[in-house]
C-alpha cells in the first residue's frame, strides 16, 4: 500500500543508536525477558512482536528506566547506559508512549507536555510553556491546541500529546508500546503518517504491537518476541503474516477461520424499533430493528460510539428501553431485569471485561458462579457449596484452557486472553440460547482471537444465536452470516455476510445509504 | 428581631470569626497541600496538639513566645515526617496511622504536661504571641474593627493563604505537586520523585497544623489544655473538602465554620438550649459535606500510597 510508512528509508544503514545486549530480567514466577539482544537505528521503525505477555512491555521498560535488569546492559552510542530512572533514560534522548497513557486528565495539554521539564525558574511560566508546545506540535505537524484540558481530547490527540511529550524532552529514539490499540481506524492511519514523518527526520522508533497487517505495513524491520525470548529478526520482505503469526504463537495458527456453511434455523430474537438512551438522557439508539435465527451470526458493525453499547446494554437488561420491543424466542422480554434476562437463555460477554465482566478481587472459581451462585446446582437451602464451585471451576477452567489452571487465582491477576476465557466459560457453562458478544477479542493476541472465534462458530453451529459486536471489520467479515451497520443509531443496511466487502461495509458506517 | 440584628450588626461577631477561623485555615491550607500530593492526612489533629503543647513548653521556657513558636513548629514538623514515611515509605493505610498518630499525641502531650508542668498545670506567666494595635488601622470603618487588634498569626494566616495559592498553582513545584497527587505514575516517568514531593506535600500540612496549634495555646491564650484541638483538625478536612482543595476555598470553608462557632457564642446566652447552640458549627460541617455530596473533586491519587516498580 501507499503509506509512507512503508518506503524504503534512507538511514537505515546508519550504525544503531541503541542497543541492547543480553537482557534478562525476572519476576517472581516468570522470566519476562530472557537474553533479549535487539538494536534501534535512527530512521528505522523496528518493530517488536508479540502475543500479550511475551515481555514486549517489560523490555520496554528497561529502555526507559523504569525496571532494572537482573542482567544485560543498554548502549546508547555505543556508551553504556546506567539508567538509574525514567529522568535518566529522558536524559539520553529517550521517550516512551506507554500502553496505558501516562497523563494527568485535569491539567492542560501544556502542563501535561513540560511537566517534569518545565520551562526553568521558581514560578511556572504557563505562558512560555504553551508557547513552547505551540513550538514543537508546529515542528512536527502535530496539531494541538496547548491550552485544552487532556481530558476532554479523544484518545488519538491524548496519545499525540503523548508523543509530543517525548519530542519536547528532545528525544530521539521513540517507543510506542502498543500504540494502535486503542486507536480507531482513522486514528491508526494518522498515526502512520506521523510516523513515517519521525522516521524521515531519523527518528528512531520502537514499534510495539501484536497486529501483524500493522506490523507488516510499517516496519522497516522486524523482531518477533515469544515467552521473554527473541524468536527472530526479519525484514517485512522476506516474511507474510502467517509465518510472523505462527513464529508469534509457536505452533501452526489459523487465521483465517473455517466456517461451515450458513444454515438458518427459525427466528430466535427479533428487536422491534428499539429506543435508548444514554445517562444523559440523549437518544443514542433510534428505532432499531433486525431478527436473528438460530444457527447465525449478526455482526454488529460501525464506528465506536453509534450505539452499540446502548442497544446491546437495553437488550440484557443494564438499561431502560424508551420505546420498542425485544421478542426473545416470541416472549417479550423487553424491560426485564439483567437476572431475568440471564434466566431467559441470554449470555452477555460485556465489553469492558474487567469492569463490568469480572470481579477482578474474587478468585476465578468465584468469578465462575457469578451468575447462578444461588442456582440449584450451586447452592443448597440458601448457602453456596463450596465443594461443588471448586468442581465446576476445575472443570471450567480445564475445559477452556485458562492458564494458569489454577481457579483459587485471583481474577484480576490473568491476562487479558485468559480473563476473557473465564468469561466465556461462565456464560457458556449456562448453555445459553442467545449469546451476545461486545469486543470478545478486543486487545487480545492472535492465539486466544483464534481460539474465542472457534468457540463462537461451535455455539452457532450447535444451532444457537449469537449477537457479535465488533470494531474489527476483519472478525465481522469472518464470522458473520449476516452484518448489521450501525450509524447513529440506526441501521444503515443489513447484508449477507458472504456478500459484503471492506469497501461496501466502510461506506455504510460512514453514514452512506445503499445507493441501489 | 432587634436582638438577631445586635447580634449581626456587632462587629464583635465578625472580629472573631477571624479569630476563631484561623485554627481551622491553617490545618485546613495545609490538608489542601498534603492531599494535592496523594496524602490523605488525618494525623493533622494531632500534629496540632503537638504544636500547641511545645508552642507553651518552649515559651515559658525561655520566656519568649517566638521560640516558642519555632519549637512548634520543629515538633510538628517531626511528627509529620514520622506520619509520611509511614505513609509513604512503608505504604501503611494513611487514615490508620494518622488516627494512630493522633491517639499518640493526646497521650503524649497529657503526660508530658503532667510530668513536666505538675498539677498546676502551664505556667501562668507564658508569654504569648503579640497582638497588633494600629490606631490608623482602627479607624477604618468596618475592616479596621475587623482586622485591628489581632494576634500577629491572623495577619501571618491570611498572607500565608495567598501565598499558598501562589504556591500550588502557579510555581514549578506546585504543578508538579498537583501531577503527583493525580497521577503518580505519570509523574514518575516525567522523571519526578514522587516520595520527596509526597514528603513536601506532608511537610508542609505538619508546619501549618503545628502553627495552628501554638495560635490556640499561645496566641489566644498562654496555656496548654488536655485535647484543647477539640476536633479542630478534623474539622479543617471538612473545610478543605468543602474548599474543593484549593487554598481560597479552604479559606471560604473555613471562615463559615468560624463563623458558626462565633455565632453559637452569643446566642448562647439569649437562647435557652445552650447544648443546641453549641453543636452548630458541628452542624453546619455535617450540611456542607452533605451539600459537597457527589461533586467532590478529590485529587485522583488521594490516599493511594505509590509504589515504583523495579
Ligand atoms: N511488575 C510485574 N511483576 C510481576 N510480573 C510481571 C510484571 N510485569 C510484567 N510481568 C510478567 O512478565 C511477563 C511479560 O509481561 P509484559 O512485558 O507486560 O508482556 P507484553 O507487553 O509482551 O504483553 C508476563 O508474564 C507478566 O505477567
Ligand atoms: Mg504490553
Amino acid at each position: 500500500m501507499g503509506t509512507p510508512a512503508a518506503q524504503g528509508s534512507k538511514t537505515a544503514n546508519q550504525p544503531p543508536i541503541l542497543e541492547l545486549q543480553h537482557i534478562t530480567k525476572r519476576f517472581p514466577g516468570v522470566v519476562a525477558n530472557d537474553d533479549v539482544s535487539l538494536d534501534f537505528r535512527p530512521g528505522e521503525i523496528h518493530a517488536i512482536l508479540g502475543e500479550n505477555g511475551a515481555g514486549k512491555t517489560t523490555l520496554m521498560n528497561i529502555i526507559y528506566g523504569l525496571y532494572h535488569p537482573d542482567e544485560g546492559q543498554v548502549f546508547m552510542e555505543g556508551r553504556p547506559l546506567n539508567l538509574e530512572g525514567p529522568h535518566a533514560a529522558i536524559a539520553h534522548g529517550i521517550g516512551m508512549v506507554h500502553q496505558h497513557f501516562m497523563l494527568i486528565p485535569v491539567l492542560t495539554v501544556a502542563e501535561n507536555i513540560v511537566l517534569g521539564s518545565e520551562p526553568p525558574g521558581f514560578r511556572f511560566d504557563i505562558r512560555r510553556a504553551a508557547a513552547e508546545v505551540k513550538k514543537i506540535s508546529e515542528a512536527y505537524h502535530l496539531e494541538i491546541d496547548p491550552w485544552a484540558k487532556v481530558g476532554d481530547l479523544t484518545v488519538g490527540l491524548q496519545q499525540r500529546v503523548e508523543i509530543l511529550k517525548a519530542f519536547y524532552r528532545r528525544a530521539r529514539v521513540l517507543i510506542l508500546d502498543e500504540p494502535t490499540a486503542v486507536l480507531t481506524p482513522s486514528e491508526i492511519e494518522d498515526l502512520f503518517q506521523i510516523m513515517a514523518r519521525l522516521k524521515a527526520d531519523g527518528i528512531a522508533i520502537a514499534f510495539i504491537s501484536h497486529k501483524l497487517d500493522e506490523v507488516m505495513q510499517v516496519a522497516d524491520r522486524i523482531t518477533i518476541m515469544r515467552r521473554g525470548r527473541v524468536v527472530r529478526t526479519l525484514l517485512p520482505t522476506e516474511t507474510n503474516p502467517q509465518e510472523l503469526a505462527n513464529l508469534m504463537v509457536g505452533r501452526e495458527v489459523v487465521l483465517q477461520v473455517k466456517k461451515s456453511p450458513y444454515r438458518p434455523g427459525p427466528v430466535l430474537v427479533d428487536v422491534q424499533n428499539l429506543v435508548v438512551a444514554d445517562e444523559h438522557n440523549y437518544p443514542r439508539v433510534n428505532g432499531v430493528s433486525f431478527q436473528i435465527r438460530r444457527g447465525e451470526i449478526l455482526g454488529l458493525a460501525g464506528v465506536d460510539g453509534n450505539g452499540q453499547r446502548e442497544l446491546i446494554e437495553a437488550i440484557v437488561g443494564l438499561r431502560p428501553v424508551r420505546s420498542g420491543k425485544v421478542l426473545f424466542a416470541g416472549r417479550d422480554i423487553t424491560g426485564l431485569s439483567p437476572r431475568q434476562v440471564s434466566r431467559a437463555g441470554i449470555s452477555y460477554i460485556p465489553q469492558d471485561r474487567q469492569g463490568d465482566g469480572l470481579v477482578l478481587n474474587f478468585t476465578v472459581a468465584e468469578n465462575l458462579i457469578l451468575k447462578d451462585y444461588n442456582g440449584p446446582q450451586i447452592a443448597r437451602r440458601g448457602r453456596i457449596d463450596f465443594r461443588r464451585v471448586r468442581e465446576r471451576a476445575q472443570r471450567l477452567v480445564g475445559q477452556y484452557g485458562v492458564a494458569p489452571p489454577n481457579p483459587s487465582l485471583l481474577a484480576g491477576n490473568l491476562s487479558g486472553g485468559n480473563q476473557q476465557k473465564v468469561i466465556l466459560a461462565r456464560e457458556m457453562g449456562l448453555a445459553p440460547e442467545f449469546l451476545i458478544a461486545a469486543q470478545p477479542t478486543r486487545g487480545l493476541d492472535v492465539g486466544a482471537i483464534e481460539y474465542i472465534h472457534k468457540r463462537l462458530l461451535e455455539l452457532r453451529d450447535q444451532g444457537k444465536a449469537i449477537l457479535l459486536f465488533s470494531l474489527e471489520l476483519e472478525e465481522i467479515l469472518s464470522l458473520s452470516d449476516e452484518i448489521a451497520v450501525i450509524y447513529k443509531g440506526q441501521i444503515m443496511d443489513i447484508v449477507p455476510g458472504d456478500k459484503a466487502t471492506r469497501e461496501g461495509l466502510g461506506l455504510l458506517m460512514l453514514g452512506a445509504r445503499k445507493s441501489a | 428581631m432587634s436582638g438577631l440584628l445586635a447580634i449581626f450588626g456587632n462587629m464583635q461577631l465578625w472580629a472573631s470569626t477571624l479569630s476563631l477561623s484561623v485554627p481551622l485555615v491553617l490545618p485546613a491550607l495545609g490538608g489542601t497541600f498534603s492531599e494535592r500530593t496523594g496524602v490523605v492526612n488525618i494525623a493533622m489533629e494531632g500534629i496540632m496538639l503537638i504544636g500547641a503543647f511545645f508552642a507553651v513548653f518552649f515559651s515559658s521556657l525561655t520566656m519568649n513566645p517566638w521560640v516558642g513558636l519555632l519549637g512548634a513548629v520543629v515538633a510538628g514538623g517531626i511528627m509529620a515526617v514520622i506520619f509520611a514515611w509511614a505513609a509513604i515509605r512503608l505504604r501503611s493505610d494513611q487514615v490508620i496511622i494518622g488516627m494512630a498518630v493522633n491517639i499518640f499525641a493526646s497521650g503524649l502531650t497529657a503526660y508530658l504536661l503532667n510530668t513536666i508542668f505538675g498539677f498546676g498545670g502551664t505556667p501562668v506567666n507564658t508569654p504569648m504571641l503579640p497582638h497588633l494595635n494600629w490606631p490608623w488601622l482602627g479607624r477604618i470603618p468596618v475592616l479596621g474593627p475587623l482586622l485591628n487588634d489581632q494576634s500577629i498569626l491572623v495577619y501571618i494566616t491570611l498572607l500565608l493563604v495567598v501565598a499558598g495559592h501562589f504556591f500550588l498553582f502557579h510555581t514549578r513545584l506546585g504543578l508538579r505537586m498537583r501531577a503527583v497527587g493525580e497521577n503518580p505514575e505519570a509523574a514518575d516517568t516525567a522523571g519526578i520523585n514522587v516520595y520527596r514531593i509526597r514528603y513536601l506535600g506532608v511537610l508542609i500540612s505538619g508546619f501549618l497544623s503545628a502553627l495552628a496549634g501554638a495560635y490556640l495555646s499561645i496566641g489566644v491564650l498562654n496555656s496548654f489544655e488536655v485535647d484543647m484541638t477539640n476536633g479542630r483538625g478534623y474539622i479543617a478536612l471538612a473545610a478543605m473538602i468543602f474548599g474543593r482543595w484549593t487554598p481560597f476555598g479552604s479559606f471560604g470553608a473555613a471562615l463559615l465554620f468560624g463563623f458558626a462557632s462565633a455565632l453559637s457564642m452569643p446566642l448562647q446566652s439569649s437562647v435557652a438550649a445552650k447544648n443546641l447552640v453549641q453543636m452548630l458549627p458541628y452542624v453546619v460541617t455535617i450540611l456542607a459535606l452533605i451539600g459537597v455530596g457527589g461533586k467532590s473533586v478529590a485529587p485522583a491519587a488521594d490516599g493511594v500510597p505509590y509504589e515504583a516498580e523495579k
